[in-house]
């Protein structure tokens, strides 16, 4: 159990190479942290790094108070969990569990404990003398997280553990990895891509972007609130609308539709503002801005259907409910619920704060 | 296929047993010849039944070798041959898990250099070098002695190359897992990279086993005392020099003893040469 702090963490593999452009993140004892963003966005060289793994270039990196930029990866007490398991294919399940435990000289009778409470916990239990090839992939999932929780360490680091996995096991381990954080109390940092996991299991979560921390807060933080453009397209399915617009006082024209700006905001802001609200806030009835389209794609999902169309510039879609999809040209309109808009610099995409 | 059709199975068989018949003559006629008498077997044609003198031709060499060629037993030889084709393959596998080992997972100066220098010795067949090698067994007093067999034959371009690519095929996140566990490099090696590799090593010693066997020039150069000599030179000194008539059903039988211990190697580790070959699940 411990704190994991990062100060100005910078990676970079040479002069003009720079993937992490200085990260700063205080990670609290027993806390759960999501890392997500787009695939080579430096989330998992950031994990490798805190694993030792790969070297710091500049910033330091503290576990429960002592800098690890310089302490071999094993001396750390950190356990991590790899996206293809990396189990040792020649070992029974017993054996890849209690590798780490043998290496460092754990007495026998402790190490049969600890695997067996392990595999209690994963209920790996009738598993433990196979060999990785006879597991499943989700058995496979629980080998890699059973080897991490015998080493009782500080903290454990997962990278994607769940992308290897077909849909439904992977809500299912989503679920298990929640449950086993509530009952473990285990720092914990997880990599991932996908903004569902991230929502689902975070504490905190850190949005990170082309080597920077677009936004660090709990997931309703980050949906409500936020920080930046990319932020905003990135968390939350469907994904958030964008009308590009130009302010006028208080007012913000997106092409035909007028939109009324927070006071204190539209000081801040330049003349170029772009607008963003989520499908899920374009409501039938209501008092807010209304936006008016011809529909021109519908997606049927079951429970809803989204609609697709144009505003001005801009595409925008809606949610409907799915009993009452309407038709490829049908003329629909729709209310914004005006807390629900969102407003950044168009040219920075930037959150405009008053 | 699950066709069935007579006449095409039939053809298909036909062709296969001319096959193995083609390959398998020559070695049936030298075993033929090695169960005859030495009258027997200059007489045109030579009898294509086996005579009654297996046992005796076979004792005669092993025991005390031909009386028209060189008069050496062939047992100490077949020994010989036997230290020299395991030392060969013991110690080119041991030599090039360790080098490929240094190759693909150490990071020093010149790694792609030194990798490149080996991967060009692959081009210089012992041939090319055969002189000076000689020269430097010479000199360190390696003549007439199975280090001298067998030192100058193990540095392997081909198996580091092979296991190079065999470790290359090996998940980056294994040897990081092991890490992870605690594990060093050499603990990583012995615990991991090596039951891993088993069946590699399995199938190379079946190759090199063959090769050292079957090592001729070298030990022809490097030997000249009887009781050092392989098999395989044993074969060639039996021949009988100048207008002297050879003692051919000796030779033949020694030729017989000299193919059995490969061909035992191949059938006892053919499961283990195949899956070597073959197998891709790491």
């Amino acid at each position: 159990m411990a704190e994991i702090v990062l100060r100005q963490v910078q990676k970079s593999y040479s002069k003009d190479v720079r993937v992490i452009h200085g990260v700063n993140v205080t990670i609290a004892d027993g806390e759960f942290i999501v890392i997500v963003g787009p695939s080579g966005c430096g989330k998992s060289t950031l994990l490798r790094m805190i694993a030792g793994l790969e070297t710091v270039t500049a910033g330091e990196i503290a576990v429960g108070g002592r800098v690890v930029n310089h302490v071999e990866p094993k001396d750390r007490n950190i356990a991590m969990v790899f996206q293809n398991y990396a189990l040792y294919p020649h070992m029974t399940v017993y054996e890849n569990m209690s590798y780490g435990l043998r290496i460092r000289r754990v007495p026998p009778a402790q190490i049969r404990e600890r695997v067996q409470r392990a595999a209690r916990i994963l209920e790996l239990g009738p598993f433990l003398q196979r060999r990785p090839r006879e597991l499943s992939g989700g058995q496979r999932q629980r080998v890699a997280m059973g080897r991490a929780i015998v080493r009782e360490p500080a903290a454990f680091l997962f990278d994607e553990p769940l992308s290897n996995l077909d849909a439904k096991l992977r809500v299912q381990m989503r679920l298990e990895i929640q449950k086993l954080h509530r009952s473990l109390k285990t720092t914990s940092i997880f990599v991932t891509h996908d903004q569902v996991e991230a929502m689902t299991l975070a504490d905190r979560m850190i949005v990170m972007n082309a080597g920077v921390v677009e936004q660090v807060g709990r997931p309703i933080e980050v949906y409500d609130k936020p920080a930046s453009v990319f932020v905003a397209g990135f968390i939350g399915s469907p994904a958030m609308n964008f009308l590009p617009g130009r302010r006028t006082g208080n007012e913000v024209d997106l092409g035909g539709v007028r939109v009324p700006m927070p006071a204190a905001l539209a000081q801040a802001a330049g003349d170029a503002v772009m607008v963003g609200i989520r499908p899920e806030h374009l409501q039938a009835e209501g008092a807010g801005p209304r936006f008016a389209f011809s529909v021109e794609t519908v997606e049927a999902l079951g429970a809803d259907s989204l609609v697709h169309g144009r505003v001005g510039e801009g595409l925008i879609s809606a949610r409907v409910d799915g009993h009452a999809t309407p038709q490829v040209g049908a003329a629909l309109s729709f209310r914004a619920i005006p807390e629900r808009l969102h407003f950044f610099d168009a040219a920075t995409g930037k959150r405009l704060a008053a | 296929m699950v066709e069935n059709r007579p006449f095409a199975t039939f053809v298909a068989h036909a062709i296969l047993i001319l096959g193995v018949a083609i390959v398998a003559f020559p070695l049936y006629v030298t075993f033929v010849a090695s169960t005859l008498t030495y009258d027997q077997i200059v007489t045109v044609p030579m009898p294509l039944i086996p005579g009654d003198q297996l046992i005796d031709n076979y004792a005669k060499v092993l025991g005390s070798g031909s009386e028209k060629g060189s008069h050496a037993a062939v047992l100490p030889m077949l020994v010989n041959s036997f230290v020299m084709a395991m030392g060969v393959a013991l110690g080119k596998i041991a030599i090039s898990i360790i080098s490929a080992f240094a190759i693909v997972y150490f990071r020093f100066p010149l790694r792609n250099f030194f990798f490149w220098m080996i991967f060009v010795t692959l081009m210089l067949p012992i041939e090319v070098r055969i002189i000076p090698t000689f020269k430097v067994a010479s000199d360190l007093h390696l003549l007439n002695s199975y280090a001298g067999l067998i030192l100058p034959l193990i540095a392997s371009a081909t198996a580091t190359f092979l296991f190079r690519q065999f470790y290359l095929t090996v998940p980056d996140e294994l040897a990081e897992a092991a890490r992870m566990d605690g594990a060093g490099p050499l603990r990583f090696f012995w615990d991991v990279l090596l039951p891993l590799s088993k069946t590699n090593i399995a199938a190379l010693f079946v190759i090199l086993f063959i090769l050292g066997w079957n090592q001729y020039l070298w030990p022809l150069l490097i030997t000249s005392d009887e009781s050092m000599y392989t098999v395989v030179i044993g074969i060639k000194r039996m021949f009988a020099g100048g207008d002297a008539t050879s003692e051919w059903n000796l030779i033949m039988a020694t030729a017989m003893l000299a193919l059995l211990p490969p061909a035992l190697v191949v059938v006892l580790m053919q499961k283990w040469f195949v899956k070597g070959l073959v197998e891709t699940e790491k």
